[in-house]
């Protein structure tokens, strides 16, 4: 589970954040989860997302305005069962979650260091729980010996001016070091797991070990490596593995298996790297753009959708077809591609393939052109600037006469 | 995917309709194929709650579990779907052909005549996806090591006696299908992804209904809103039109409709059990009917998200059948023959349950079979097929021309002279032409059906002009024992000619010792390892 809410920092006049306040309009600020931030790496050179995340503007929302709703939703009974399964994990003193983690980590049975629980506040604002994690982290850190389990502990980490709080399942404190524990009710059925949901969780986790080590690095006043695949040992900084804990088979008994994140937090540090340079971003933003969703009294809305879109449409997006199951204005993206003829509509690879060929139209007359013209134009000057697109073309024309080719004498007769 | 995948994409967002990637159909598609259309509960892998199957369009058949959480509904539902499935698998195991071989006897090496039993055809499950493969493929797991009352053990809770069956079954096909070029069990997506190109990306592909818009948009819309249309298109109360194909249901179709209608079916179902224990007949009866009305809704319901999916399975059939049979489907399709005949053979002969995991050589067989499989799909559709062997060509993997010169030559080394003739063909194909290179002829529609047709040709390819686009060859083999070449062995000036540089034949791959023989690098002989018993307790709590 992730509950996590963003609050701008207190009182601060940093310019960033206000612009980016200013952006949203008055609704309240859109947390940035471990989810959103992870889906953020899956299309880093998206400037239309990064803005949009950065903000906080509710991108569902936005969405529905701009005419194509967000697909998304979680079904009652899959939210069901993995309340079920949490809940049965932490059911008699976590009895079923120790059993995964004794195995992996080697907790002791009961008796000889008995595991503690501190109470992590959960009902206060998430301040106070972030600061109070901190504390039971340092101090469970501080004693190599003891066992100490953080039940959903709270994390802060700076995003791009704002404050982002994380909500791992569960962290494990052992030797000064930590582990994250990420609980997910899909299974591992004969020792593997769909390794779609597999990847989402250790990029989920990949935020959670990096909020840990910058606190870490903060608490011990170094800085955070500058290499993501270096561990750096300080007191309280978690391990690059992190515990996924899923049902096992077809039941509910719980198994746990190590998962190396740092592929996945390397990625991360970069993705969030650059979200920091939202400020050139957001310089070229027309003055006059805005995400403001809300509505007066009258209901009448801050903007038209017009204005919405026409705003949407000031900052550039990298849209592939994998942001439909990933990002809530995919579907408004994909018509955006498709109205201006892109060859992005048709997935990453077929822009790749096709060199500096950028709409259909573009790529359609490449093919359409016949061979001796291709060759004609070979003896032009303009061969270096423009050498790329040639190619493609060239190899367009002879795609297109093969299949020409081939159809009409596939052709029944 | 090839450039011209991608250009025949290109050419569908054009023209707003799906465009052909096939001449020919390159799968076989059975007489009396059995569709299946599953549904799965949300958050319980592979917990079935319906499966809409049958073979006759007009009629198909709604299995489902009132509330998938409930092991006895669950036993009760696979139960009914091993009666409604094992029957049609089941009716082709009689109909058998004798094959005639040859086996070689163990000791003394000699070669005595055998003849082998192979099912005169074949079951054919045809599913809406790929995930609608995964999740049989789960039933199959979670079923065919269950024990039954006809067990010496059956556990607390014993499966209905042929729901193991079904569960071996199932698991054959899900792992039959991942053969490539195979046909016993085929999703549809799939299928019409290998015939046609819409003007969408293969992720967007994978809707079914979205990849049908392609096909049959609605006048005045193109492909690409029609797609649109079948993704996202709800109704005023917030459903839906076109339900996705599964197994996965739409969220706020759990949410608004499935959850109230098995709530109603929990509280009936507690009532009814309620009644019983107090004796009351009268709220027994009222309970009972209570129960029906609410397993009523529910078949209501889900029938109304799966027929959509069922129609959509046909109609990619009717497109399907509407393409000429490739060449090689035959011979294909008896490879699926053999898989059939041979589960059937291993279920009469009472082995095992297939195991959990494979051992070592069992798994290295199934991937050198499926690494085969998959170099003779692509020659055999390169031949079958002018758009496939085009891919080739594209690739400079094959090339085609005109036959320009022929000229006589002979190797004069031996005792008697050979003809090595020297072939020139002018082509406007660029293939990867090393000189010395070895080259095959693809014997196009002029060789004679049977094995009475010319033999394979091979060639040498001994200059290459890339400007004047010409290929010169020189033909090493399929003319003959004499001085002379077979008349009709070569091709004549003018004549259209192809030919590949890969080979026309597959080679075996050498032979995987017995699982017996399994090396130690390997983890030794399985029999060492312990065969984990099978569970009882390992259900779906």
């Amino acid at each position: 589970m992730n509950v996590s809410t963003n609050v701008p920092p207190g009182g601060s006049a940093e310019p960033l954040a206000q612009r980016l306040a200013e952006l949203r309009g008055p609704a309240p600020q859109r947390s940035l989860n471990a989810r959103s931030l992870a889906a953020l790496a899956a299309n880093p050179g998206c400037h239309r997302r990064a803005v949009l995340d950065a903000a906080g503007v509710d991108k569902s929302a936005l969405a529905a305005r701009l005419g194509r709703p967000a697909p998304f939703g979680q079904s009652p009974f899959a939210i069901a069962r993995g309340v079920i399964f949490e809940s049965r994990l932490k059911a008699d003193d976590y009895a079923a979650l120790l059993e995964p983690l004794r195995h992996h980590l080697g907790v002791p049975a009961d008796g000889h260091a008995p595991l503690e629980v501190p109470d992590l506040l959960q009902r206060s604002g998430p301040a106070v729980r972030a600061d109070r994690t901190a504390q039971a982290l340092a101090r469970a850190a501080a004693d190599p010996d003891a066992w100490t389990l953080l039940d959903h502990p709270l994390l802060r980490l700076d995003v791009a001016g704002g404050t982002s709080y994380l909500e791992p399942d569960a962290l494990v404190v052992h030797g000064g070091r930590c582990t994250v524990v990420e609980i997910k009710s899909f299974p591992v059925l004969d020792g593997s797991a769909d390794p779609a949901k597999v990847g989402a969780a250790a990029r989920q986790a990949a935020v959670y070990v990096l909020a840990l080590q910058r606190a870490a690095a903060a608490a011990a006043g170094v800085p955070l490596s500058d290499d993501p695949y270096t561990e750096q040992r300080l007191p309280g900084s978690p391990r690059t593995s992190v515990l996924l804990v899923c049902p096992k088979d077809f039941g509910n008994r719980p198994t746990a298996v190590a998962v190396d994140v740092r592929r996945e937090l390397a990625t991360t540090r970069r993705q969030l790297s650059r979200m920091t340079g939202i400020g050139r971003l957001l310089e070229a933003l027309p003055p006059d753009a805005g995400f403001d969703l809300a509505c007066d009294e009258a209901g009448a809305p801050a903007r038209t959708a017009e204005q919405l879109t026409a705003s949407v449409e000031a900052v550039p997006a990298a849209y592939s077809p994998d942001c439909l199951s990933t990002c809530e204005l995919g579907f408004h993206c994909r018509a955006r591609a498709r109205r201006d003829d892109r060859v992005e509509q048709l997935g990453r690879g077929v822009r790749g393939e096709l060199g500096s060929i950028r709409t259909v139209a573009e790529a359609l007359a490449a093919a359409g052109t016949k061979a001796e013209d291709l060759a004609g134009t070979d003896d032009g000057t303009d061969d270096d600037t423009d050498g790329g697109a040639e190619d493609a073309a060239e190899r367009l024309a002879y795609a297109a006469a093969l299949r020409a080719e081939a159809l009409a004498a596939g052709a029944p007769a | 995917m090839s450039l011209l995948t991608t250009l025949a994409r290109l050419e569908a967002v054009r023209s707003g309709r799906a465009e052909p990637l096939a001449t020919v159909r390159h799968r076989h598609l059975s007489d009396r194929p059995m569709v299946l259309v599953p549904l799965t509960a949300a958050g319980e892998s592979g917990a079935p709650l319906a499966v809409l199957l049958g073979t006759d369009r007009e009629a198909p058949r709604l299995h489902l579990v009132p509330q998938p959480l409930n092991r006895t509904l669950r036993s009760d539902f696979l139960a009914g779907l091993a009666a409604d499935l094992l029957p049609y698998l089941e009716s082709f195991a009689e109909d058998v052909e004798q094959i005639e071989g040859s086996e070689k006897d163990p000791e003394t090496g000699e070669k005595t005549q055998v003849f082998r039993e192979l099912c005169a055809d074949a079951p054919q499950l045809i599913v809406p996806n790929g995930a609608g493969v995964r999740h049989l493929a789960l039933i199959g797991r979670s079923t065919r090591f269950r024990r039954t009352a006809e067990d010496a053990d059956p556990g607390p809770y014993p499966a209905p006696v042929r729901v193991p069956l079904l569960g071996r079954w199932l698991t054959h096909f899900t792992d039959r299908a991942q053969v490539p070029g195979s046909s016993l069990l085929l999703p549809m997506t799939s299928l019409l992804a290998r015939h046609w190109a819409t003007g969408q990306s293969h992720l967007e592909d994978q809707h079914l209904a979205a990849r049908l818009a392609w096909h049959r948009p609605p006048p005045g819309l193109t492909g690409a809103e029609a797609a649109e249309l079948a993704e996202s298109a709800r109704d005023d109360a917030g459903q839906l039109l076109h339900p996705p194909a599964g197994p996965a249901t739409d969220p706020r179709f759990d949410e608004a409709v499935l959850a109230p209608a098995i709530t109603r079916y929990d509280s009936a179902a507690g009532a009814l059990r309620h009644a019983a224990e107090q004796g009351d007949e009268a709220a027994a009866e009222r309970a009972r009917a209570a129960v029906r009305a609410a397993v009523g809704q529910l078949e209501e319901a889900l029938t109304a998200v799966l027929l959509p999916t069922w129609r959509d399975v046909w109609y990619g059939l009717d497109l399907l059948r509407a393409l000429p049979p490739a060449g090689h489907l035959e011979e294909r399709w008896t490879g699926d023959r053999w898989s059939f005949t041979g589960h059937r053979d291993r279920l009469a002969a009472g082995e095992p349950p297939q195991p959990r995991q494979d051992d070592a050589v069992t798994a290295a067989r199934k991937l050198a079979q499926r690494e085969r499989e998959q170099a003779r799909l692509d020659v055999q559709e390169a031949l079958d097929d002018p758009l496939a062997m085009a891919e080739h060509r594209l690739a400079g993997e094959a090339f085609s021309g005109v036959v320009t010169e022929v000229v006589p030559d002979w190797d004069t080394t031996g005792r008697s002279p050979k003809p090595r003739p020297l072939v020139t063909l002018r082509t406007t194909d660029r293939p990867h032409a090393d000189l010395g290179r070895e080259a095959h002829r693809v014997w196009g529609s002029s060789r004679p059906e049977g094995g009475a047709g010319p033999s394979a040709q091979k060639a040498e390819i001994v200059a290459v002009d890339p400007v004047g686009g010409t290929v010169t060859l020189r033909v090493l083999s399929g003319m003959g024992r004499r001085k002379e070449p077979e008349p009709g062995s070569l091709p004549e000036p003018g004549e259209a000619v192809t030919f590949t540089l890969f080979e026309l034949t597959v080679r075996q791959s050498a032979p995987l010792p017995e699982p017996d023989d399994t090396p130690w690098t390997h983890g030794g002989p399985p029999g060492a390892a312990p065969v984990p018993a099978p569970s009882t307790s390992e259900e779906w709590e």
